[in-house]
């Protein structure tokens, strides 16, 4: 029961912490919605654009290992690729 | 994995939810600073937090907003107008301050103590400190070649009268015993999920001991905004905000070093790259050594980058200069591109480690775009450096950095 009404909290405080901040529109392409839910869990999505366009994929590559070896995010490692190309092709440089 | 099964893991790890203070947006035009990555100019805007006037937001959640300019046109910084850094989302929406407690552990104490707003108000000697706090990173932004990283302009910083008791009373009391070689500080906020290292810091013992570390109950005068860690914040004069715990709620002198995430893998510079006094011998190694004292720094407040003038009209220029705390000895002024320089007019002195305001006035004698430049130095003769000495994390930018006005 305590486990149930704290996933229903975190449901809650994600959903209405989405709905307080601004919404922050990611460029349209391929993988933008696995980001979208992969980043947005732990932090704004403005990190994104804030941080462009001076990372090519190897650095964006190495942001996502970052997120996933030094704080923990359960992004699955089939996941980093497209992560890593969607922020190098849109938000990134060659 | 999508969204709905990564809020499952999300829910299974959760500490604290995920904050996001509800925040007012500002019309006004976002005043940001030249140099900056592309990116930044897009996303950022002007937005109030509970109890703020507007800030540059550059995230939401955490809360990244900088200061801006007319935030330093006193060179005591407004509490209203005071920047907001956090690394980790898991911030109390509110504190209730009669609930709130310090706890004084640690293997270095002999009695612990649980101490009360009143109690750390009533019961020691209450200390006014004026001190610059400034983020690691101000500057960030800046950096040529960019790196990542909240891209930090001019306004990571301000200067603040700190009122409270010393830690080394505290630790006196709580029975503070011979062999404590760091004092372990943690706050109120913490990450997300529990796979995040919490943001957990140390401090060394000589430091938490110096008779200017206190814990501030106030800030100017006033309780701290909640955002800038309220009810209590740890004050580390001349050391880069890092240290300077938020909503702190316990400190523990250990007998060995602390060996947590956000000290054995954040807010380290390689070590020996630039000039300190006070380094952190107990987390340094032969590559990287914790960022500690700040560089000497300047920023001229005034005139505002394009201003207009005339030919022959006198240009008054103002700025303030700040270091590690040792005292700013001199701020010089060119006017040609550096190829000669005058010195500025020191003003009042708040103290070695507040902003030292200084004014310099000059008449622009031919037309077209005119650059301004300053230079500080300290009591030590360490000055700012005019090419950057780049690292990886963006910190320690002193760069002397031109103003251009415009003569007509």
């Amino acid at each position: 029961m305590k486990r149930i009404a704290a996933i229903f909290l975190v449901l809650c405080a994600a959903g209405s912490a989405l709905a307080a901040e601004r919404a922050v529109t990611l460029k349209d392409a391929p993988g933008k919605q696995t980001v979208e839910a992969m980043c947005s869990g732990c932090h704004s999505l403005d990190y994104i654009p804030l941080n462009s366009p001076f990372m090519n994929r190897q650095a964006w590559t190495a942001e996502v290992g970052k997120m996933i070896n030094a704080y923990g995010a359960p992004i699955p490692q089939n996941d980093v690729a497209t992560i890593a190309n969607y922020l190098a092709a849109n938000y990134g440089v060659q | 994995m999508q969204r709905r099964q990564f809020l499952q893991a999300l829910a299974g790890t959760a500490v604290l939810p995920s904050f996001t203070p509800v925040t007012a947006f500002a019309a006004e035009r976002v005043p940001l600073t030249y140099g900056l990555p592309a990116g930044a100019y897009g996303d950022a805007q002007m937005a109030s937090l509970p109890g703020k006037r507007p800030l540059i937001e550059w995230t939401a959640r955490p809360p990244n907003y900088e200061a801006p300019m007319a935030a330093f046109a006193t060179p005591v910084t407004p509490n209203d107008l005071f920047f907001v850094r956090y690394h980790l989302a898991g911030i109390p929406p509110q504190i209730d301050r009669q609930q709130w407690r310090i706890a004084v552990t640690g293997d270095s104490i002999a009695t612990p103590l649980q101490l009360s707003f009143q109690d750390l108000q009533r019961d020691y000697e209450q200390v006014d400190v004026t001190a610059v706090l400034q983020c690691s990173g101000s500057r960030r932004g800046l950096s040529d070649p960019h790196v990542p990283g909240v891209q930090w302009g001019l306004g990571a910083m301000g200067n603040a009268v700190w009122r409270g008791p010393r830690v080394k009373d505290i630790l006196a009391k709580a029975g503070l015993k011979p062999g404590a070689v760091e004092v372990v500080v943690n706050g109120a906020d913490g990450p997300v999920l529990t796979t995040t290292p919490d943001f957990v810091k140390s401090i060394p013992i000589a430091k938490a001991l110096d008779e200017n570390t206190i814990v501030a109950l106030q800030m100017n005068g006033a309780a701290l905004p909640h955002f800038n860690g309220y009810p209590a914040r740890l004050i580390m004069p001349g050391w880069t905000g890092t240290y300077w715990m938020k909503h702190l709620i316990s400190m523990e002198p250990v007998s060995k070093p602390f060996d947590g995430f956000w000290m054995r893998a954040a807010y380290r510079i390689p070590t020996g790259m630039f000039p300190t006094v006070q380094i952190f011998q107990t987390q340094e190694n032969a590559m990287t050594t914790p960022i500690t004292e700040m560089v000497v720094n300047s920023l001229i407040t005034s005139p505002a980058e394009g201003a207009h003038f005339r030919v022959g009209e006198p240009v008054t220029v103002t700025g303030f200069a700040w270091d590690g705390g040792y005292g700013i000895r001199s701020v010089i002024v060119s006017t040609d591109n550096g190829a000669s320089w005058r010195e500025a007019t020191l003003g009042n002195d708040l103290g070695r480690y507040a902003f030292r305001p200084w004014t310099y006035q000059f008449t622009p004698q031919a037309a077209g775009n005119q650059q301004i430049l300053a230079s500080a130095a300290n009591r030590l003769g360490e000055t700012q450096v005019r090419t950057l000495i780049f690292n990886g994390a963006g910190y320690h930018n002193n760069v002397v950095r031109p103003t251009t006005i415009v003569i007509a």
